[in-house]
């Protein structure tokens, strides 16, 4: 509990830290402002209590009233008044925008911390997950930063000033208020309390149902196919029967809070009367009536902002568990990268190789050695496995000795039923994930002195799921490289048989596309990311077919850029159809995380063993 | 438009009705309280006078305590109505969903049909409460706190009378103006999510290209399109407060002054000074209550029109009267059958087709991409009515029969394979809730997935995570089948549910179906010609027209379409072999 509070109050500082970073002044300003303002309030209910006995009261016995002196303190009281509203429009807009600011640098800082985390982290974390920070969690923030924090910085100032007064006025009617106020505040933490943990049960209650409502209209189709409407509703019916539930009582917690808070400032209200009257009349604590009067609305502006704080707290409640999971992502453990080996353009001279400062067409590992020695190697494509081990968690390796090689210009399947580890091994070449046990060379080097960026560069993927983005059909082609002409992009998607599509929509290559390439059907999005790796040009490529079933037509289409672009590349090809991979150099058949056959398809046919199974079609490979 | 969520409050009309009139009584407590906090004053404090001070707090503490009793009870009653209406919103429109048609649901879309069972929901069930609560609330306070304030003094209560709708106006025109402002910060905000959702889901191609600062950047310039629009919508509302603020200052102001003239004149008690300053404060706060909830009308305004769209949408597929029960036989026959998705007859995806098939007979059906394969069988259990011509099943239209009835004779496959979060048996029994142990098991083993399920350590009682996410594609094909197989159809559909599937399980599927279910007629339409070439009859289709029928050796023969794809895939399997 004390740790829990612990992590609250830091929590709490590390945001106010995000304010005060950019908008140390401002945020300064901001403050005197709302103390101003509060206090034009403050004064506004002791200029009302002065009003009856100072200005009127003494009219009252005059025979001919001057109203001179009344008149002079509204002329002030209107000054004060024009200063506080100023002061209030000007913090509300200062206000708008520091907290837009500072949810702009924290949206801003969550996004890049996020480029930077490891593959590891997107495999284990679902996109709704991570979605809700942006979405959710920062929409809490907003609520705090901008509303929040003003309210409860000019409800403080006034209930402080307000509790001076009160102890100036009387010392024993001020302890009847602390009285109360202890109640009140036990009230809040009851109802309050349970109305918090409420509206965490609904917050999952709610995520329960969407996820149903989610999966049950996506599979809507078969639902009516199957005739399975009346089960399907009975089900929904439980589901939202319970949201209905914690809906239920969660609101009923909160709208209870607010009337019990209120009255019990009411009765207060009428003890202060009562007792205050007592005391004066028995002549304790030198009370007088009039004293007793302006008491009264003193306890009327201290009760009433206590009200309204109590309202914030599920705002803060809420804001402070919202920030705590941003700054979680925040503090995710980021890629590490320790390579010093980068990737130069560079000509060779007299068989000597020299670095460059423009695109001859040649690439360079260079290489500074521990010495002070520099070394450059010539970027060609040979990529080395020497008795690799790999488990994505401690304990559970996946991948057992794994020792293979493709020299430049080769190309090499994997072939194995799901699970089997085609996938983790092109997760290792990139990085994507470190080995355990054992070495990866490219070209002679170890990957792991090389610097990520340079070897993700050097190395491309065609994978599975096509995954475009939102712009257009350039723009998606030249993710592949931002400089290149336009020129290079048509060559590169007449290579990958694109470029007949394309020409085809109405807008050709400036067509727009949305994320999923809702318009593109599943053969024209493989053929854009062909034509996007063709643009990148890299020396090695991985490639994972596609699984999804396409027409034969379009497949022929899609292999034939396939090919085209797997020409003169050392290549590894994850295998889902087998009539893929015969040409390759080396096919190895992975089972279980284990190499258990490897050869040419000539070779692996007469061994008669798996592969011989797969291919005369005894398993499937998926 | 609101008669029609209206009728969706249902059993909660006592809890919606109780929460105004606890509303209603708790603000005549609330009234009531400064009227007799103002006796107190001037008859008790004022005068020294104890005996009154203790009766009036008597009744003032009884008021307290009544106001209590109502203010809890009215936010109680508001809290069960709003989330009952949002159930029954939600169960009424889950329901109509239920009946739409393929049509429909395409119409709408899945992923809105989503957002409207869930965020429009929420944001209706908002504004109810709001209403329920709020909308009765203001306008009683007001209209108490004036009467109470023109009983007090007349003249001094036409202060307020006259500041109040030039507020009320004032924070409405605020609210409007901002209003487009919100609008598009949302769309933004959709932009954003877009960005990150893109992000984190190609992150491997985002990483792989190596370019993360391009997509930093990329997310920066939308995040700074946010930063922009909020804060001029924000600070357009900054306007709110002070505008409040001024009209209470000045109502002060001018009370004041009026107020000691009159209490100088005699026609007003210091007391009653004071109740008017809280009724005008009074005023004003429900003023800007008004004005918020005319706010959230608005944003739910949208989401109303958007829910009862669901709720109004006909399903265009009915029951005609005293429709046939029973399917007697499998046979099919296609007469004259056109058909469009859009119900336009220049824009047809099926033209013309006639064809008889007989009962226990086999169809293979072979066709590009866009040829209409799927249409043309989603018309047999009836997803989708004929545009033109009719389709007889068991020599009956199929318009006649009852559509369950129907359905459950024809069994269909979908190309795309939904299973649900559940074992497997929950999802076998989908096909059939009473299948018994042998049946499934059966029909497992027709479809070729006994075996693998077999092989599972928890067996038939294997949990199945959403989409079937820990099971192969051809392991889903093959469950789907089953499923399928268990409903005993008089027809049997497989559009495209074997494509993962390897080719000899195919081949064992088809020799099952063949062995084990000769009378009940099998659709199978696919892409690899194995799949079909042992049909009775094989249709080609192009281009939504029927381009050959006929078996494989009469098609090798006569059409050109099946030959090319025939010899694409052979090529590609036999040489080198």
């Amino acid at each position: 509990m004390n740790k829990e509070k612990k992590l609250d109050k830091s929590t709490l500082k590390r945001l106010f830290g995000y304010i005060l970073k950019k908008y140390k002044f401002q945020f300064f300003i901001v403050m005197i402002l709302v103390i101003l303002s509060s206090l034009t309030n403050v004064a506004s209910s002791l200029f009302l209590q002065s009003l009856i006995d100072d200005y009127i009261t003494p009219m009252l016995s005059e025979t001919n009233p001057i109203f001179t002196p009344l008149l002079k303190a509204l002329s002030t009281m209107a000054c004060i008044y024009l200063v506080g509203i100023l002061s209030t429009y000007l913090y509300n807009r200062i206000m708008a925008k520091i907290s837009q600011g500072t949810l702009k640098s924290i949206r801003d800082e969550m996004f890049a911390n996020m480029q930077k985390l490891p593959i590891r982290y997107f495999d284990t974390h679902t996109n709704g997950d991570i979605m809700s920070y942006y979405t959710n969690d920062t929409d809490t923030l907003r609520e705090l930063i901008s509303r929040g924090i003003p309210q409860i910085v000019s409800l403080v100032v006034t209930i402080v000033s307000t509790f001076i007064a009160m102890i100036y006025t009387s010392v024993y009617l001020t302890l009847l208020v602390i009285v109360i106020l202890c109640i009140m505040l036990k009230v809040t933490k009851d109802i309050g309390g349970k109305s918090s943990t409420y509206f965490i049960r609904q917050q999952e209650s709610i995520a329960k149902a969407n996820g149903y409502i989610e999966e049950m209209i996506n599979g809507q189709k078969v639902i009516k196919v199957f005739s399975h409407e009346e089960e399907a509703i009975e089900n929904f019916k439980r589901i939202n029967d319970s949201l209905c539930d914690d809906t239920t009582l969660a609101n009923k917690y909160s709208n209870i809070l607010m009337p019990s808070l209120a009255n019990l400032g009411n009765i207060q209200f009428v003890l202060i009367g009562v007792v205050g009257g007592l005391l004066a009349i028995n002549g304790i604590g030198g009370l007088t009536i009039g004293a007793i009067a302006s008491f009264l609305n003193l306890s009327k502006s201290f009760s009433m902002p206590i009200t309204q704080l109590a309202q914030q707290i599920n705002l803060v409640v809420m804001a402070i568990a919202g920030a705590k999971r941003i700054f979680k992502l925040m503090d995710e453990e980021k890629e590490v990268d320790n390579g010093y080996v980068t990737l130069v353009n560079a000509k060779n001279v007299d068989g000597n190789i020299q670095e460059v400062d423009h695109y001859t067409g040649m690439w360079a590992w260079k290489h500074k050695h521990h010495d002070g020695r520099l070394e450059y190697v010539e970027l060609k494509g040979h990529i080395e496995l020497t008795n690799v081990d790999f488990g994505y968690q401690e304990n559970k390796t996946i991948l057992h000795d794994i020792s293979l090689y493709a020299k430049p210009g080769q190309k090499i399947a994997f072939v194995g039923a799901t699970g089997a580890g085609k996938t983790t091994i092109t997760n290792l070449l990139n990085r994507f994930y470190d080995i355990e046990d054992g070495k990866i060379r490219y070209d002679g080097i170890n990957i792991n002195k090389i610097k990520k960026a340079d070897l993700r560069r050097s190395l491309g993927m065609v994978l599975q799921d096509v995954n475009l983005f939102t712009g257009t059909i350039k723009e998606n082609i030249k993710y592949g490289n931002e400089n290149a002409t336009d020129e290079e992009v048509y060559e590169a998607a007449k290579l990958a048989n694109a470029d007949q599509f394309i020409m085809h929509l109405p807008n050709g290559y400036n067509t727009m596309i949305d994320g999923n390439g809702g318009s593109l059907s599943q053969g024209q999005k493989q053929l854009i990311s062909i034509a996007r790796a063709a643009l990148n040009n890299p020396p090695v490529m991985i490639l994972d077919e596609a699984t999804s079933s396409i027409d034969t037509r379009t497949e022929k289409i899609v292999q034939d850029g396939m090919d085209k672009l797997m020409n003169g590349r050392t290549v590894f090809v994850i295998a889902h159809r087998l009539s893929t991979v015969r040409n390759s150099k080396a096919i190895i058949v992975l089972d279980h995380g284990r190499i258990i056959e490897r050869g040419n398809h000539e070779d692996l046919i007469k061994q008669k063993g798996v592969y011989y199974r797969l291919y005369t079609g005894a398993f499937e490979l998926e | 438009m609101i008669k029609k969520l209206i009728r969706s409050i249902k059993e909660y009309k006592r809890s919606t009705l109780l929460t105004p009139i606890f509303m209603v009584l708790e603000v005549a407590m609330e009234i009531i309280i400064p009227f007799l906090l103002a006796k107190l004053i001037d008859q008790g404090i004022n005068q020294g006078d104890m005996d009154v001070i203790l009766k009036i707090g008597g009744e003032l503490l009884i008021a307290a305590f009544l106001s209590l009793f109502f203010g809890v009870q009215s936010g109680k009653n508001a809290a069960i109505a709003s989330a009952g209406f949002a159930k029954n919103l939600r169960q009424d429109m889950y329901e109509k969903i239920q009946k739409f048609s393929f049509f429909n649901i395409d119409k709408f879309s899945t992923s809105s049909l989503v957002t409207r069972l869930t965020t429009d929901v929420t944001n209706v069930q908002q504004a109810f409460m709001m209403i329920i609560r709020g909308a009765v609330r203001a306008p009683i306070t007001i209209i108490f706190a004036m009467l109470m304030a023109f009983t007090t003094n007349a003249n001094i209560a036409l202060v307020f009378l006259i500041a109040s709708p030039i507020l009320g106006a004032l924070l409405i025109l605020i609210a409007k103006k901002a209003h487009p402002i919100f609008e598009r910060v949302f769309n933004t905000y959709d932009k954003l999510n877009n960005v990150v959702q893109e992000n984190v889901k190609g992150i491997r191609v985002v990483k792989s290209f190596v370019k993360e600062d391009k997509e930093i950047k990329k997310f920066e310039k939308v995040s700074k399109s946010i930063y922009k629009d909020f804060s001029k919508a924000e600070m357009l509302l900054a306007l709110n407060n002070p505008l409040m603020q001024f009209t209470i200052y000045t109502c002060i102001t001018l009370i004041s002054w009026l107020g000691a003239k009159c209490i100088v004149g005699g026609t007003l008690t210091t007391g009653e000074l004071t109740s008017l300053i809280s009724y005008a404060m009074q005023i004003l706060s429900s003023l800007m209550l008004l004005a918020m909830i005319f706010v959230m009308i608005t944003i739910a305004a949208e989401s109303s029109e958007r829910i009862i769209e669901v709720l109004d949408e006909e399903p265009d597929l009915k029951n005609g009267n005293n429709p046939v029960m029973e399917v007697k036989s499998g046979s099919i026959e296609f007469k004259n059958v056109s058909f469009s998705y859009v119900k336009d007859r220049n824009k047809l995806c099926l033209k013309n087709i006639n064809l008889n098939i007989a009962e226990g007979q086999t169809i293979g059906i072979i066709g590009g991409t866009g040829s209409s394969k799927s249409t043309l069988v989603q018309l047999i259990p009836r997803l989708y009515d004929v545009s033109d011509g009719e389709i007889r099943v068991g020599g009956i239209n199929v318009k006649d029969y009852d559509i369950k009835v129907l359905r459950d004779s024809v069994s269909m496959v979908l190309q795309k394979n939904e299973l649900f979060s559940g074992t497997i048996i929950d999802n076998l029994k989908w096909g059939n809730k009473n299948a018994t142990e042998e049946e499934i098991i059966r029909a497992c083993k027709l479809a070729q997935a006994d075996e693998f399920i077999n092989g599972f350590i928890d067996k038939y009682e294997t949990y199945i995570e959403e989409g079937g996410a820990n099971l192969s594609g051809g392991q889903k094909q093959r469950l789907c089948i089953a499923r399928a197989i268990l409903k005993k159809p008089k027809i049997l559909i497989l559009d495209d549910s074997t494509s993962a599937v390897d080719t000899k399980t195919d081949s064992l599927i088809r020799k099952a179906f063949a062995r084990e279910i000769p009378n009940t007629t099998k659709i199978i339409i696919a892409q690899r010609i194995s799949s079909v070439e042992d049909s009775d009859n094989i249709i080609v289709l192009d281009n939504g027209e029927i381009n050959g029928i006929g078996t494989h050796e009469e098609l090798l023969k006569s059409n050109e379409i099946y030959k090319d794809v025939y010899e694409s895939q052979v090529k590609g399997g036999t040489s080198n072999e």
